[in-house]
């Protein structure tokens, strides 16, 4: 069975590109594309939404 | 999953103004997250500031708000309890805006124990008007107005709090996200005067004078700073060296100022 997968949204217009969701996220899943953040290994996620929590501009939503 | 923050903050009000990997923005997101889990109702919420940038926070909330003087959150914020004493009242703002200039309004609310709560975002500087120091800034640390370094020694805000009265007391870090919107619910549902210290990052003016190579560095910073008080009793004094407690620091049950006036009045009017 194929494993269902986070759905990760990285709004491009609030993100400011401090890094932080990057750097901070366990399984590194995350990566900058120019000045914003970016899905690289959605794989890799595993939910622990703390690139949610530590977004300091709102621009990360983890569902699913 | 996915927590939908839209419903707390004004239409149209993001992306707010705040700096790249400023703080604020992470306390905000824990504040919205406590006011959620209890379930406040917008109507009988007041969100009170003073001035700074952690002060333009009500500005993005719908809830009441109220953006008054620069220091004098508490003052404003006291009003409003006396006269509507149903209301949820939350103070907001910078180490500037509270214990600077506010210091004084500070203090004499920990000591009356008036039931609202206080969230105090510790970025150690005057983030807005360009970096001046504060009351919070560390020994040493340069700001536009130390440029060879603090020669005065800090104040432990949570330490202030419990000294002046405070009945609640707790700190936490934005770097630790997730611990923000508990440790602000408890507050909340605390009845008397509590007080949330969040330490945070002010990159702009803070961490680039004091050679912080980015953002993640002044996280990491928190990070490594912050030791939970249920663990520091376990550990060896030289372990706790630089350290920070985080978490529940203080509780106790004390009469709280409204409802001791009240009496008061009804009191006086009894007698005649
Ligand atoms: C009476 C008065 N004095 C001085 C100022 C200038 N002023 C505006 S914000 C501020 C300090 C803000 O620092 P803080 O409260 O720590 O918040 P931050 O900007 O770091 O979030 C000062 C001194 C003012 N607005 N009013
Ligand atoms: S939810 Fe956790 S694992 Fe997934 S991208 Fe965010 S920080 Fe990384
Ligand atoms: S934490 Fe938020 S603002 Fe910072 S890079 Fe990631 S998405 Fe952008
Ligand atoms: S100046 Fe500092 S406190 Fe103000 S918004 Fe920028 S980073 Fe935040």
């Amino acid at each position: 069975m194929e494993k269902k997968l986070p759905k990760i949204e990285i709004n491009e217009k609030y993100c400011k590109g401090c890094h932080i969701c990057v750097e901070f996220c366990p399984t590194r899943v995350l990566e900058m594309r120019g000045f914003t953040a970016a899905v690289k290994n959605l794989e890799a996620c595993i939910a622990c939404m703390q690139c949610e929590l530590r977004c300091p501009d709102f621009a990360v939503t983890v569902t699913g | 999953m996915g927590f939908d923050y839209d419903k707390y903050i004004r239409p149209g009000k993001l992306p707010h103004i705040w700096c790249p990997g400023c703080g604020h923005g992470i306390v905000m997101k824990g504040l919205i997250r406590a006011i959620d889990a209890l379930e406040l109702d917008k109507n009988k919420t007041a969100i009170v500031s003073g001035i700074g940038c952690a002060s333009r926070l009500p500005g993005y909330m719908d809830f009441c708000t109220l953006h008054t003087t620069h220091g004098r959150a508490v003052a404003f914020a006291t009003g409003i309890k006396m006269a509507r004493p149903e209301m949820n009242v939350i103070c907001v703002g910078g180490d500037g805006d509270g214990v600077a200039i506010g210091g004084n309004h500070f203090i004499h609310a920990c000591r009356r124990n008036i039931d609202m709560t206080y969230l105090i975002m510790n970025n150690n500087i005057y983030g807005m008007t360009g970096g001046q120091f504060s009351p919070t800034t560390p020994y040493g640390a340069k700001a536009s107005t130390t440029p060879y370094g603090n020669p005065d020694p800090p104040f432990d805000i949570a330490k202030l709090a419990i000294g002046a009265g405070a009945t609640f007391v707790a700190r936490g870090t934005a770097f630790h996200a997730a611990q923000i919107d508990k440790l602000l619910a408890e507050a909340m549902r605390h009845k008397g005067f509590s007080v949330v210290e969040i330490l945070d990052s002010c990159p702009t003016t803070y961490g680039r004078r004091n050679r912080f190579k980015s953002v993640v560095e002044m996280m990491n910073q928190l990070k490594d700073m912050a030791v939970p008080v249920t663990a520091a009793d376990k550990m060896p004094a030289e372990q706790l060296r630089g350290k920070v407690l985080t978490g529940i620091l203080y509780k106790e049950s004390k009469p709280e100022y409204v409802e001791e006036y009240r009496k008061l009045v009804e009191r006086v009017r009894a007698e005649g």
